[in-house]
């Protein structure tokens, strides 16, 4: 066997196990797409057919949004990790600078909390918020969704070492030009902290576009469901699940992270590479 | 303008001992240069000037006001840092702005957005842009106002920093090591332009470096500092010439000093590998070192005073470095000689000599021993022959 034709075979090898690697990891999205475009009537069948023989999609979107507010979902999907966001930036910038670049006694025990902090899973403390909220009385509320999360020591941590990057020369530029010291935070470290900001941000959005576990926990209210909630809701109806209308919520809500994936890939990957590497 | 004062200056770090004592003043107008090998605590002597670090004890005053304890913004001090320190995500014009902002745009003004609609906004900017603009154009940078730190070249950027500075007009200017990123050509480029500068300004210049070409080509003064201390002060030609300091003799000029071992005899008079200089002086008799800068070594083909072989040849077109091993000596010793002459060829025994004017005699601690030429104060290479 010449050695060309022995890579052929093993790069034929090896995209066919790749292939089939990706159509495993497809597979459910695939049969998502396939089940929303499929009538009641066709889901139920027992052979197993990917293209629906009547073309029932539009029906099927129509009905998700006519029977559940999915518009206020989103809505509320939008609120809660843009105000999430907005306040761990708020928050664990002003943090990691102090802790990266301000010499003040206790700084290395604090960032060893912080590190701590990484290790509690949110688990751990959902029973603890969950009483404090109901003794503040801000269950079942905007609040309740947003402020555990304000606090992210992950965030911390991870503009911690950014900032460890940043010369000491540019903050001393800037002290002896007249920014004062959280001016600084957000003129000086801001700008340069944007690849690493966008990688947190794309954690961030995510793993609280995706979460099911709190907002099922902290609230009751229709009218405040979060995305993943909001599809949840569609298998509780009284009449069995309506799997049809149910796939097609399901695309809807996974349809934005999906777009902000495909058009910021690169910045994405890049984000993934820069916390490997620091 | 401003009178720069630093009285019993010191500063520990973690036990570590930096500043041992620093007194220095620095004249309005004058141009200072800190040099010493690294760590020696130059840089962070100029950061105790600057506000940028607390001394643990001792004063720091600014036209006799004692600035302890005042903000670096307030002491109306302008800094050049090693590495620029340009802020990467404004423009040219905006990184020379930033001080003129910071002090004249009120915190309400300054806001993003919300600062647009500030009634005197608008002004104060237009003020700001006339003076931004003179600066860039004084400093030829004009054509690049648009651009980005990470579009220009070094040269470049480090006239941004320059531009930076010197736009608010501050009382002095504090440079820590501004040349050393910048390639050799255009070093010794921004030498005479900084100099240009600093003639131009009339203000105090306060500057900061490991290499003491910059130092011996621009400075007024020159303050040598080694291991915390301020060993010497004086003008470049004083510190090259007459050092204090074994140290500071072998860390001014380049190659470095030639240090032979001397005795001082019981009589006073100085012998070096078993010569006598004729030289005698009041010091105690004891161990010394004779040093002789290169230029003054003075080789002969004739016997004369002390004889070596050739181990290594230099020629640098303008001038040819000859290293000399002699015996009891470990370092070889080094002999700066016009190259348009004969050069010795390597291997070969060679004979040296010097005058006794190009002789500094330091004591086994490395302090500077005066000396006198003895009733015959010849040459020693004469006195060998004879």
């Amino acid at each position: 066997m010449t050695p060309r034709r022995h890579g052929i075979t093993w790069s034929a090898a090896r995209h066919l196990l790749l292939l089939a690697g990706a159509a495993f990891i497809l597979l459910p999205f695939i049969w998502m797409v396939s089940t929303a475009s499929k009538p009641q009537t066709e889901i139920f069948t027992t052979d197993i057919h990917f293209i629906p023989q009547n073309l029932a999609l539009w029906e099927n979107f129509a009905t998700a949004f006519g029977k559940a507010s999915l518009w206020r979902f989103l809505l509320n999907g939008v609120v809660v990790t843009v105000s999430i966001f907005a306040l761990q930036v708020l928050i664990a910038l002003p943090a990691a600078y102090a802790l990266a670049k301000l010499r003040f006694a206790g700084r290395e025990v604090l960032f060893a909390l912080v590190l701590f902090c990484i290790l509690i899973p949110p688990q751990a403390t959902a029973i603890p918020v969950f009483l404090l909220f109901h003794q503040i009385g801000i269950l079942d509320s905007y609040a309740a969704l947003v402020v555990p999360f304000t606090i992210s020591a992950f965030g911390i941590f991870l503009m911690r070492q950014f900032f460890k990057t940043v010369p000491d020369d540019l903050i001393e530029a800037a002290r002896m030009d007249g920014i004062t010291e959280f001016g600084i935070v957000w003129r000086v470290m801001l700008p340069t902290a944007i690849p690493a900001l966008t990688a947190f941000g794309i954690f961030s959005v995510v793993a609280h576009w995706n979460d099911y576990f709190w907002p099922l926990i902290v609230l009751n209210s229709e009218h405040l469901r979060t995305p993943p909630l909001g599809v949840a809701s569609f298998r509780n109806e009284e009449a069995g699940t309506n799997y049809g209308p149910l796939m097609a919520a399901a695309i809807v809500i996974i349809a934005p992270l999906v777009i902000a994936f495909l058009l910021a890939q690169r910045r994405f990957i890049e984000g993934i590479t820069l916390t490997g590497i620091k | 303008m401003a009178k720069i004062e630093l009285q019993a200056i010191r500063k520990t770090f973690d036990s570590t001992e930096i500043l041992k004592g620093i007194d220095l003043a620095i004249e309005d107008g004058e141009f200072v240069a800190l040099i010493g090998p690294s760590g020696c605590g130059k840089s962070t002597l100029l950061r105790i000037i600057a506000g940028l670090e607390p001394q643990s004890s001792g004063e720091v005053r600014i036209d006799g006001a004692q600035v302890d304890g005042i903000r670096p913004s307030a002491r109306n001090l302008a800094m050049v840092f090693q590495s620029y320190a340009l802020y990467p995500h404004l423009s040219v014009f905006d990184n020379i702005a930033v001080p003129l902002r910071m002090r004249r745009h009120s915190t309400l003004a300054r806001m993003p957005l919300v600062g647009r609609l500030h009634p005197a906004r608008a002004a104060t900017e237009r003020g700001i842009r006339e003076e931004v603009e003179r600066v860039a154009a004084q400093l030829e940078l004009s054509g690049f106002l648009k651009r980005k730190p990470g579009q220009l070249s070094g040269g470049q950027r480090q006239r941004v920093a320059v531009g930076r500075a010197i736009v608010r007009q501050p009382v002095g200017f504090l440079f820590d090591e501004p040349l050393s990123n910048l390639d050799a050509k255009l070093r010794v480029h921004m030498r005479a332009e900084l100099a240009q500068l600093h003639r131009q300004l009339r203000a105090t210049f306060v500057y900061v470096t490991h290499d003491q070409a910059e130092a011996m080509t621009m400075s007024s003064r020159i303050a040598v500092m080694i291991e915390g201390h301020i060993v010497q002060v004086g003008t470049p030609a004083e510190v090259y010439d007459n050092p204090q300091d074994i140290r500071v003799a072998e860390f001014v000029g380049s190659p470095k000093i030639n240090a032979l071992p001397g005795v001082i005899r019981e009589d006073g008079g100085v012998e070096v590998l078993g010569w006598p200089l004729g030289l005698s002086t009041p010091a105690a008799a004891g161990r010394c070192s004779v040093c002789v800068r290169p230029e003054r070594m003075e080789l002969s083909s004739g016997p004369s005073a002390i004889s070596g072989t050739v181990l290594h040849l230099e020629n640098l077109g303008a001038e040819a470095f000859v290293h000399i091993k002699v015996e009891r000596i470990e370092m070889p010793l080094l002999a700066r000689i016009s190259p348009d002459r004969q050069l010795p060829a390597i291997g070969s025994a060679i004979q040296f000599g010097f005058s006794t004017t190009a002789v500094r005699i330091f004591d086994a601690a490395g302090k500077r021993i005066e000396v006198t030429a003895a009733a015959r104060s010849e040459r020693i290479r004469e006195k060998a022959v004879g």
